[in-house]
């Protein structure tokens, strides 16, 4: 018996044994602990963060979240550009998502200015940001079945993926970052030919999705190491600022299109996606219903909205902009829950303060480092992925 | 929000209020009050959600403003109760048993900004900066292009071209 061998007491809830500080004492010469980093270079770990571990035998007793790895002060470079001149720095926090760092700092900054976007963009910024949820939740799942040990998903994923991003390309010229989205606007309208070319790629979607429903969420493997896995009471949810899928899977239901319809979310008819056991495996289920709601949203999208209409308000001159003094804070439902931008403005044609709210700063960190004792070092990848982290919205 | 702020204004010295929007105020309130009025909202008002803690940096003033974005999952709305700090003596009272991550914001303005909690678990290590010994970063007199020009050596970069010349003298080198 392990137990026997490396005499761990029965009750698990008492294990490991903290100090007063709340932290396990780890005396490395006695040969019982070990101390393992995971990352930053390693298959199992997203994005350039690294988690050091104290294992005993293969069960983690201790873990802390290292970040900075891919430090480039993005709220700093912010400071010392002018408005315009941010949006190629936005896009860039979140790889996986960039159309939503250029939605919340735009709206933002025409909430301070008191720009009326037209009804037009809104709706093509509604589009974009559907687009973006779909490849991010895409590039999701391969890195979540990677996690269990089934690569194959991984590379259909990332056919779909670069689907999505094909589209995006036609949109607007740009495959990951797109800086499509402006002050007052968007920098242009659908291209011809586009509804028809997303139809399909929505259908090819779709019919992969329903391989991945097989091969992924009905493989007895990824069921046996997911369910029951990596739970996240309810009562965590407010006291960690857990949001997004984390916490719908949980059963609270937190959805910023529904909780604070903007853009056009109000003339779409949808439900939340929810789930009720809070492991990976629930997770994993709502990004995936969740995902296929995206394909829905799109279609309504394509239905709903006009044909042509104006595209940009009119703006002052961008490179001679001075937003009018004042505070505000800008929010949007990413595929990893709330994402914002708390914006300063003192009337000059430079920002004072950016801060951008990344989900990730809290899934990953304090949520991470909870979640992830007693389990096995085989499983941490998985539990990680499950909480679909992203390392440099935390370290912007 | 109405009876809310009533409620608040009552119980602690609101130095002022700004709506911004119909879901979104923020209140200045004195050093000594920002942390018994968080727990305040939190506990009696529904202010539940901790969305973001965060600094700005008013060096004309010789201030620092530390906000804390409180949001009602309930109702739908957010609070930001703003307090400014002094620059020279920039510590403040932490926060870190009224939610989980305060500890790691906390952290983070402490490297950042140099603003310190004393108290805050895990305060002093290095959260991004490893090894850093020079002005916290973000503070505004920290001067970003002076530090890069210090730090790392100038790289030849390639040469640039005119594109029309350059394009010219390839395909017809023999044209003056």
């Amino acid at each position: 018996m392990r137990s026997n061998i490396l005499n761990i007491t029965e009750d698990r809830s008492q294990f490991p044994e903290k100090n007063a500080e709340g932290k396990i004492d780890v005396d490395l010469s006695s040969h019982k602990y070990l101390k393992l980093w995971q990352g930053p270079q390693h298959p199992g770990i997203t994005g350039n963060m690294s988690l050091e571990l104290t294992v005993l035998g293969d069960e983690v007793m201790d873990c802390e979240t290292h970040v900075g790895y891919l430090h480039r002060g993005f709220e700093k470079l912010m400071e010392r550009r002018k408005y315009i001149q941010c949006f190629p720095i936005v896009c860039r926090v979140a790889v996986p998502e960039p159309d939503f760092n250029e939605y919340c700092f735009a709206s933002a900054m025409e909430e301070l200015a008191g720009i009326e976007v037209p009804e037009m963009a809104e709706w093509l910024r509604t589009l974009t940001l559907e687009m973006s949820r779909l490849q991010s939740y895409l590039m999701w799942i391969g890195g979540q079945s990677g996690a269990f040990g089934s690569g194959i998903i991984g590379q259909w994923a990332n056919y779909l993926r670069d689907l999505v991003l094909d589209r995006f390309e036609e949109l607007t010229g740009g495959r990951i970052y797109h800086m499509y989205q402006l002050p007052g606007g968007v920098r242009g309208l659908l291209p011809d030919g586009f509804k028809d070319r997303m139809e399909e790629t929505l259908q090819t979607i779709e019919e992969f999705m329903s391989d991945i429903e097989k091969v992924m969420f009905n493989n007895a493997v990824f069921k046996k190491r997911s369910v029951g896995m990596g739970y996240i009471d309810p009562s965590w949810v407010d006291k960690f600022g857990i949001t997004g899928p984390n916490a719908r899977a949980a059963g609270v239901a937190k959805d910023i299109r529904k909780d604070y319809p903007y853009l056009k979310y109000d003339q779409l008819d949808f439900d939340l996606v929810m789930g009720k056991d809070s492991d990976i495996y629930t997770r994993a289920d709502v990004r995936r219903r969740d995902l296929l709601l995206s394909v829905d949203l799109i279609r309504q999208i394509f239905a709903k909205m006009p044909e042509k209409g104006e595209i940009k308000a009119p703006t002052p001159n961008v490179l001679h902009w001075k937003v009018a003094p004042g505070e505000t804070y800008s929010r949007a439902e990413c595929t990893r829950g709330e994402y914002g931008y708390y914006m300063v403005s003192d009337g000059t044609e430079y920002p004072r303060r950016i801060n951008v709210r990344g989900p990730s700063y809290t899934h990953a960190v304090a949520l991470l480092e909870k979640m992830i004792i007693n389990t096995n070092i085989a499983d941490v990848a998985g539990l990680m992925v499950s909480l679909h982290t992203y390392p440099p919205e935390i370290e912007r | 929000m109405k009876s809310l702020l009533n409620n608040i204004k009552s119980r602690f010295s609101i130095k002022d209020v700004t709506e911004q929007r119909s879901n979104l105020v923020f209140i200045d309130v004195a050093r000594e009050s920002a942390v018994p009025l968080i727990t305040y909202l939190r506990d009696y008002e529904g202010m539940t959600h901790l969305v973001l803690l965060t600094a700005a940096d008013w060096i004309e003033e010789n201030e620092f403003q530390l906000t804390y974005l409180l949001n009602n999952p309930e109702q739908k709305f957010d609070i930001g109760v703003r307090v400014r700090i002094s620059r020279e003596k920039a510590t403040m009272e932490t926060a870190h048993h009224l939610w989980e991550q305060v500890a790691t914001y906390q952290r983070e303005l402490k490297e950042m900004f140099g603003i310190d909690f004393p108290g805050s678990p895990g305060v002093d290590k290095p959260f991004i900066l490893e090894g850093w010994d020079d002005l916290p970063p973000y503070r505004r007199d920290f001067d970003t292009k002076k530090y890069s020009e210090d730090t790392y050596f100038p790289r030849p970069g390639r040469e640039s071209n005119d594109p029309a010349e350059y394009m010219k003298k390839k395909m017809y080198p023999n044209e003056k």
